[in-house]
């Protein structure tokens, strides 16, 4: 009975993908899921009755429009509505806003900069031709640089060919970005601060670095690099909350004959003579399957739920380094009403988008400080949605649910565990830097879930709540993702693979881990691939 | 300076005022003369509205005619090709009207607002071809085009909205059914219709009304997110859900200059609506023996690989030229490529793989694609809001 042919622990969205086109070549899957509910970090519950929180993950871009279509997830009760606007207000009692109109963007930019509004046609381009090199490689598995095999040799050839072909200066130029701070990178393009603080902060975002740490340009490209209907670059909700595009992927699972078990918190992966044989729960139910993908994030999976003694040592030593630092937390904040920001029209299409208060690169590189004092930051940044504002499911008319994304937060508060009175501390800063830009906001506030790094690990099961499930960092990217040697979804036991944001390319609700991993487990079955491939991006 | 008299080409609809003072892009359009939006502040925004909130159409240029009289159900049954006795009192249907020979003229909507008293909503100016096929019959037809404005209000949310603003019980309207309000002191009517294919309603007033009802839309609706949509989101939502564009999917018979380019029923895919046992109509004769002898083309929904619109392009089987593309769009809530088709019998049957020769330009450099597509058997936007009745909230 409790029998299959592939076992998934872990109901995000890329378990349920990676049960998803298991399921669809014929296998007969589960998906574990100890949560009581599925999703994830991709989910959405009511926790205040009547708003419904997207209480981890609260925006969408990345997710593979092959994917989506290819499982008809639409058909599924999927629909992402792209969001416009945005803004970053100013400690002056200004604003700048983001427009998706080209010439309506240039004025804005021009209001602090006519230099820099001109700038940004190049920093556009630059920043396009990033994304170019990289959207291709999303549905396709690393190749390994070391290996003789003809697919990684062939792969490794048409990757160094895409890189020749920019010529020796965009070369140069890639080689730099790939490595370079955002902050140096947005200093290459623009003078004025808040602009630069305003695009700064996509590099930052779930990332235990700040403005000025090496690495970071990519991690701006990586918030750069999805789209909405081919719109590159922007993002959008799903209706419902996040929780929609869990919910479809299972429905799609489901359609395929896949199951889904809640409640089945796994205790460890059972390995036979060098080969898996299914989990065994923490309840002492055992389910068996020649197949475990795994998508929990690396450290969890080789150091909590695998047994050391089936694992080479290299692979304990590379997951025990593994980086995945905590360095963010989350407000979901239930409102009476829409909060008025000084400076804007509520009215203000603007309102709809991201809203930020740091308005230069000093004060995001300080709020990083905090973090490496070991305390959350006391001027943090913040990424703010109101997404009551786009979807009327969210939230009772005229009432607004706001989604608060923090940066930074510890996972430990000066190597301590995070206390009642941390977190009360750490809700307080956040409120408190809203409250100055916003008169009205505190008295709209009717309930709140502050969610520290601590939260998020142990109801999520992020390791210290890093949401990308590990550091966006070339060291950690492509045939690095999550280690060397490792980066092909297969684990080091026969019939163990991994399929979570942990591996290439990486979290974001792109549900490309699992779609990869999928493919790579059909092809060791020598089963017909049912992973759609990407599209040209020309 | 000079002092000629100047005279504006384009009239303006009632809700112009309005329209004007939310159209941030200022991007205008020449819709049947009159002055309309193509944007109001994002094409792909506006068309979410619609699939997720309440998008609001100004659809005054629509033409109107009022039929009325003791033949009034004689007479259309002859003009149109589907059973207009069929359709009863406060309801609506979709009907297609042809010439002697069976080709398409217009499609519209037949309104019955009483036993002998109807509206045509068309898309083309139809006084001509009314005017002559009223001979023989006892009624009057009236163009009041100029007399009713009307707005459609559609989208998830638009059932609340209209609620708000007076309409009771709207929810209990059922698909292509009509109720009848009171607008400050003057008569407001809805029709649960739209190009949209999702919820959505049809509301038609005086013109005198036109400003005050939209504000007070506006007003009601902003916290159900309520926004005006262009003619460019009504565009990609309707290629989405399925609606065929006069002009743009076929040309009206009438205005035919080349032989052979006007296109019948059944080559539109709306055989559905040709009802050969009802009396005599228009074009009876020749989609009678189009029946039997065949079509010259078929109308095909394609599902195109890949992600670039399909638009103009050429269809092939293998080597072979057999049909062009009409509409095409990438489809944003169903995710899916989408192009409508002209197709040579006998290709083109539900399932038979096609491939699209797709041009497409990126700075300045255009490249051929061919992609594979399939002949798909229905839209590909399926909301069930859209039958559901009573109407969901949102």
């Amino acid at each position: 009975m409790n029998q299959y042919d592939a076992i998934v622990i872990g109901a995000g969205h890329n378990g349920l993908t990676n049960g998803a086109y298991l399921a669809k070549a014929g296998l007969k899957v589960a998906v574990l899921e100890r949560n009581p509910y599925i999703g994830g970090a991709t989910v959405s519950r009511e926790l205040h009755k009547g708003w419904y929180y997207s209480n981890c993950s609260y925006v969408s871009s990345l997710l593979r429009p092959e994917i989506t279509r290819d499982l008809e997830l639409p058909r599924h009760g999927l629909q992402v509505v792209p969001f416009g606007g945005g803004a970053t207000f100013m400690r002056n009692g200004d604003y700048f806003g983001n427009y998706s109109d080209h010439d309506r963007h240039y004025r804005e930019i021009a209001r602090h900069s006519k230099r820099d509004a001109n700038a940004y046609d190049r920093y556009s381009a630059d920043t396009s031709l990033q994304t170019k090199l990289i959207r291709p490689y999303l549905l396709r598995t690393p190749p390994d640089p070391t290996s003789l095999k003809p697919r990684d040799l062939r792969d490794l050839l048409e990757f160094a060919r895409s890189f020749m072909a920019l010529g020796e200066e965009k070369l140069l130029d890639t080689i730099k970005f790939w490595t370079a701070s955002v902050g140096d990178y947005l200093n290459e393009y623009f003078e004025t601060d808040v602009i630069k603080a305003h695009m700064a902060g996509s590099g930052i975002i779930g990332t235990a670095l700040g403005v000025y740490s090496p690495g970071t340009a990519y991690v701006l490209l990586h918030h750069y690099m999805g789209d909405v209907d081919g719109n590159v670059g922007a993002w959008g909700f799903a209706r419902g909350g996040m929780g929609a595009i869990a919910n479809s992927l299972s429905k799609a699972l489901q359609s395929f004959g896949g199951e889904i078990i809640c409640d089945a918190n796994v205790d460890e992966i059972m390995v036979r003579g060098g080969r898996v044989t299914g989990v065994a729960l923490k309840d002492g139910t055992e389910y068996r399957a020649p197949i475990v993908v795994s998508n929990l994030d690396p450290k969890r999976t080789f150091l909590d739920i695998t047994n050391p003694s089936d694992l080479p040592k290299d692979v304990l030593k590379k997951a025990r380094n593994f980086k995945i630092r905590g360095s963010s937390g989350k407000l979901n904040i239930a409102l009476d009403g829409l909060p008025v920001f000084n400076g804007l029209d509520p009215r203000s299409r603007l309102m709809a988008g991201d809203l930020h208060f740091s308005d230069s690169l000093e004060r995001q590189e300080r709020a990083y400080d905090d973090w490496k004092a070991g305390t959350w930051s006391k001027d943090p940044y913040l990424d703010m949605m109101i997404p009551s504002l786009t979807d009327p499911t969210m939230a009772p008319p005229g009432k607004h649910m706001m989604s608060v994304f923090v940066q930074y937060a510890p996972p430990k508060i000066e190597g301590r565990e995070w206390t009642d009175e941390d977190k009360d501390g750490f809700e307080k800063s956040v409120i408190d830097q809203i409250s100055n830009y916003s008169p009205n906001f505190r008295d709209l506030i009717l309930h709140c879930e502050t969610r520290t790094p601590r939260e998020i690990e142990a109801e999520v099961g992020l390791t210290e709540g890093n949401i990308f499930m590990g550091e966006l960092t070339f060291d950690q990217l492509l045939f690095n993702r999550p280690f060397p040697g490792y980066a092909q979804y297969r684990g080091p036991i026969k019939g163990m693979y991994l399929c979570s944001s942990g591996t290439h390319p990486g979290g974001g609700v792109m549900a490309a881990p699992g779609a990869n991993a999928a493919r790579e487990i059909l092809a060791d079955l020598k089963r017909p691939n049912t992973v759609p491939g990407g599209y040209a991006d020309d | 300076m000079s002092d000629f008299n100047r005279e504006a080409r384009l009239l303006t609809t009632p809700f112009h005022s309005r329209v004007a003072a939310m159209c941030d892009l200022n991007d205008w359009g020449n819709w049947m003369g009159y002055t309309t939006p193509n944007a109001y502040f994002d094409v792909e925004l506006e068309y979410f509205s619609v699939r997720s909130t309440t998008g609001v159409f100004d659809l005054s240029p629509m033409n109107k005619y009022r039929v009325t009289g003791p033949d009034a159900e004689r007479y259309l049954n002859r003009l149109i090709t589907r059973d207009v006795t069929k359709i009863g009192v406060n309801r609506v249907g979709y009907a297609i009207w042809c010439d002697d020979n069976g080709q398409v003229i217009d499609d519209g909507t037949i309104f019955r607002l009483g036993e002998e008293d109807y509206r045509i909503c068309s898309y083309q100016r139809a006084d001509d071809w009314l005017a002559w096929n009223t001979l023989g019959f006892d009624v009057s037809i009236e163009n009041e085009s100029d007399a009713v404005a009307g707005l459609a209000v559609q989208g998830p949310t638009s059932c609340t909205v209209l609620t708000l603003l007076g309409c009771t019980d709207l929810n209990q309207l059922k698909p292509f059914g009509i109720a009848h309000y009171t607008f400050e002191g003057r008569p407001l009517m809805v029709s649960r219709t739209g190009f949209t294919g999702d919820l959505g309603y049809e509301v038609w007033v005086p013109p005198e009304s036109a400003e005050a009802l939209w504000d007070q839309l506006f007003e009601l609706g902003r916290d159900y997110l309520i926004k005006p949509i262009g003619s460019h989101a009504l565009e990609l939502a309707r290629i989405e859900a399925g609606f065929l564009q006069a002009k743009v999917d076929f040309m009206p018979a009438e205005e035919i200059v080349r032989v052979g380019r006007s296109r019948s029923p059944f080559e539109l895919g709306l055989s559905w609506l040709v009802d050969f046992s009802k009396p005599l109509f228009n074009g009876r004769a020749a989609l009678l023996k189009e029946q039997a002898n065949g079509s010259r083309y078929r109308f095909a929904m394609l599902d195109v690989e890949g992600n670039k619109p399909a638009e103009h392009s050429f269809i092939l089987k293998g080597d072979k030229q057999v049909g062009t593309v009409t509409s095409a769009a990438w489809c944003p809530t169903a995710k899916a490529n989408i192009a409508y088709a002209q197709i040579e019998m006998p290709h083109g049957a539900v399932g038979d793989e096609l491939v699209a020769e797709i041009y497409y330009q990126r700075e300045l450099h255009w490249t051929r694609l061919l992609a594979p597509c399939k002949v798909i058997d229905a839209p590909i936007f399926k909301s069930p809001k859209r039958w559901q009745t009573p109407a969901p909230p949102h």
